[in-house]
């Protein structure tokens, strides 16, 4: 009924080509942001900030990242868990040795070092593609968590081992450690996500964009069309590991405040590409809803028994989570394989002819 | 915008419970980080199982501690990082008096926060070594014994069969280790100790991925042909150890576990051949206390144990969680004392963790006698550098040995002060302490 574009008349090339051409959408975006920077910091207590929030914003961009890279490019990879590594390590390192530097400086620029290993690593892509290039990138996986693990140097020959997140203000603010509160970090993370997701949007909506596009549906052509398949893919490797770095910075610097190497390992990758699979590979939103359905719903679910008394011990349900969200997943796919998006999209489509079916 | 409802709905379905549950009856709420699931199961089974029934025994036969009931739940970890800060998120609307992290990794995170939730954290025997210096680390807390006292205490369970410590030069030692923080925290001290009398240390790192495929590792080990071998591996890497170094005949009563490699499932699957094995330990293993009969009486026969069977019970894994447990209790019990109050605070507890001082006659008085070595803790010192036992693996079961072992602590005490003194650098902004100390009372 609301979700009508009646009325609603393009009287130039930009405007019918826009991103969100409809006004609802528009609409439904603005709510969106205003429910994220103003209700949610209101009404937000830390477990919703911190537990939710901030993870959920964080493993999106990383999802983004390597949507960029998969889904609209086509090339596989299993080292987005080891760039978001060398994302959270460049960070670090940056800010020990110009500890006076803006952090929200530093995490943004921890990017650029992802992009340089992600270029070294994407080499190998010029030659081989699909599953053996998967392999690739999981040597690039390997070889980089090796790399976190054994040189000191890297995490400040701190004993633990692990990056230690040193306090960091802006203008008078906390924004990393201890004592930073979770709103802040909110805030910030939310900001990142929010830009990288327009700057996102703006680079696969455009030239580049295409040409990306080209080279996955048949990169022969899109090299007989002129496409330099060469630059074309090292890009997409760069701008993907770019995401993924800064999605690594901020896990490590504005939700965790301190993590092991571990935390890279490749779990973290292959739950990266479930996000991108189930949330939609090609699509900016589906990698919301894939981070969503992936990271939140499990949380949601662990709350179920506790919050409605039912009697369940805290292992059992933690199984049935595992089962629940199995399920789910699989049945994700068989109703809709091209993922969450294409869901939302089928939705919106509907919506718009309501009440006739076609 | 269908997003949005979703996420205002989750909003106010976690918002709700926490403010319900801060109007409840007196109780100690002590959310206890567990791991049923996942990869390490296998150790974190046990080790809940024993925390749990200790303070159901204390429920239901004296109703609490000093009246009070506790109210210890669970909260799932997997030993998974990201999931162990989740609940450390989600219980701390309700006010737990105290955190037993459970895993080095959420233990890591966790240690900048107490400060801050005035929270304190008990990592019993695991953790930042570092920790244990109470200047730089007010809420944090682990005792008996650091890794660095467990590793020293090897070399001088050495010293003692080789004849003295001037018999190690020339010795080859092993590591075998777990490749992450928890497995490399004994090198530098080894390393430090390898300089001071001589013998060489060779590492063997395991890969945490490789944990369970360590054949070549071990073709290396019998190259090199170490005199000792020391393991600090955790969950299914133990298991797998034991039984390679059986496979090339490596004298099992020269591969040592720490206590972390002593649960009665990592010998065990190697059978017969693992016979001799020996494992560092903190507590005393089997059923023969007061105590824990009384765990037997209260809980496990009325069927509110989560154990499987009964002979589960005194397995060296259950006992080291009735240890974790009953220093929790007895660190309650000194706050109520300083505090006067019966329902303490995180504060209070951080206290009483202050001035905790069991003694071998507090051990008896609570039906645990010879159960663990006397742990006395004081401002500065929040570990103790305790005396650390020893258990041989017989074939079927753990035997204590009579061997008991000092950490070698005029090495180990130096490097955890500029220890903590380079994490408190390292982290710029590091609070000093402001926290009162106690009079000893």
């Amino acid at each position: 009924m609301l979700y009508r574009e009646v009325g609603q008349y393009k009287s130039n090339y930009a405007a019918d080509m826009a991103v969100f051409p409809i006004l609802q959408d528009r609409i439904g975006i603005a709510v969106i942001l205003v429910i994220a920077y103003v209700v949610f910091p209101l009404i937000g207590n830390d477990f919703l900030l911190n537990t939710i929030l901030i993870p959920f914003l964080i493993f999106s961009l990383a999802a983004i990242g390597l949507n960029l890279l998969t889904g609209y490019t086509g090339l596989l990879s299993l080292g987005t868990g080891a760039f978001m590594g060398v994302g959270a390590y460049a960070c670090l390192k940056l800010t020990t040795i110009f500890p006076h530097v803006n952090i929200l400086i530093w995490i943004l620029a921890s990017g650029f070092f992802s992009s340089a290993i992600g270029v070294l690593f994407g080499l190998p892509s010029l030659r081989i593609k699909g599953f053996y290039l998967a392999v690739a990138t999981l040597a690039a996986q390997f070889f980089l968590e090796w790399c976190f693990i054994r040189i000191p140097w890297l995490y400040n020959y701190s004993v633990s081992g692990a990056i230690e997140v040193p306090l960091r203000t802006f203008m008078g603010i906390p924004m990393t450690g201890p004592t930073a509160t979770s709103l802040t970090r909110y805030l910030a993370v939310l900001t990142i996500v929010v830009a990288m997701t327009w700057v996102a949007s703006n680079i696969v909506h455009g030239r580049i964009g295409r040409m990306w596009m080209s080279v996955r549906d048949m990169d022969l052509a899109a090299e007989l069309i002129g496409i330099r398949l060469f630059r074309t893919k090292l890009l997409a490797f760069a701008v993907s590991s770019f995401y993924c770095g800064v999605a690594g910075a901020m896990m490590v610097f504005l939700w965790y405040g301190g993590a092991e190497a571990e935390v890279f390992a490749i779990d973290q990758s292959f739950l990266i590409l479930f996000m991108v699979i189930i949330g939609g590979l090609g699509t900016l939103i589906g990698s919301f809803f894939g981070s969503a359905l992936i990271y939140i719903l499990p949380i949601a679910l662990r709350l179920i028994p506790a919050n409605f008394g039912i009697p369940i011990r805290p292992a059992a349900a933690e199984q049935l989570t595992f089962v629940i969200v199995g399920a789910l997943i699989i049945v994700f796919l068989v109703v809709e394989p091209n993922g969450l998006a294409r869901l939302w999209q089928i939705g919106k489509q509907k919506l718009r002819v309501w009440p006739f079916p076609y | 915008m269908r997003l949005s409802y979703i996420a205002l709905g989750l909003a106010v379905a976690t918002a709700a419970p926490l403010a319900a549950a801060s109007a409840q009856a007196a109780e100690l709420y002590i959310p206890l980080f567990t791991y049923r699931t996942g990869p390490y199961a296998g150790s974190g089974i046990p080790f809940s199982n024993g925390m749990d029934d200790y303070f159901t025994m204390l429920n239901e036969r004296d109703g609490g501690v000093g009246g009070v009931r506790i109210n210890a739940e669970e909260c799932e970890t997997g030993y998974d990082t990201k999931k162990g800060v989740e609940c450390y998120d989600s219980t701390k609307g309700k006010h737990p008096i105290i955190t037993t992290p459970f895993s080095t990794g959420i233990t890591l995170q966790l240690i900048p926060k107490a400060a801050v939730d005035k929270v304190p954290i008990l990592s019993m025997a695991y953790g930042l070594s570092a920790s244990a210096d109470g200047d730089q680390f007010p809420w944090v807390f682990n005792p008996p014994d650091t890794y660095w006292d467990g590793a020293s205490a090897f070399i001088r369970h050495a010293a003692n069969v080789e004849g003295g410590f001037d018999k190690l030069k020339g010795k080859t030692i092993g590591l075998v280790h777990l490749d992450a923080p928890y497995g490399k925290e004994p090198i530098p001290l080894l390393e430090a100790l390898a300089k001071d009398y001589g013998f060489t240390l060779k590492l063997y790192p395991v890969p945490g991925a490789q944990m369970q495929n360590q054949t070549s590792l071990w073709l290396d080990i019998r190259r090199d042909r170490p005199d000792w071998i020391y393991l600090q591996g955790w969950g299914a890497m133990n298991p797998t150890a034991i039984k390679e170094a059986a496979k090339i005949g490596f004298p099992m009563n020269r591969l040592v576990g720490n206590w972390w490699a002593g649960n009665d499932d990592d010998p065990r699957p190697a059978g017969a051949e693992s016979k001799g094995y020996l494992s560092l330990d903190i507590n005393a293993v089997g059923t023969n206390f007061p105590a824990i009969q009384d765990i037997l009486k209260y809980v496990v026969d009325k069927g509110k144990s989560q154990v499987t069977s009964k002979d589960k019970v005194g397995e060296n894994f259950y006992d080291r969680g009735v240890l974790n447990a009953a220093l929790i209790v007895e660190a309650i019990r000194t706050a109520q004392r300083l505090s006067g109050k019966k329902e303490v605070t995180g504060e209070d507890v951080r206290r009483g963790l202050e001035n905790l001082n069991i003694t071998a006659a507090r051990w008896k008085e609570i039906g645990l006698e010879n159960f663990a070595t006397p742990v006395k803790l004081s401002c500065a010192d929040h570990n103790g550098h305790n005396l650390i036992s020893v258990v041989q693996w017989d074939g079927t079961k753990w035997q204590k040995t009579p061997e008991t072992l000092e950490p070698i602590k005029d090495k180990v005490l130096p490097l955890i002060q500029s220890a903590a003194e380079s994490y408190a650098k390292a982290n710029t902004g590091w609070p000093k302490r402001t926290e009162a100390c106690d009079k000893s009372s």
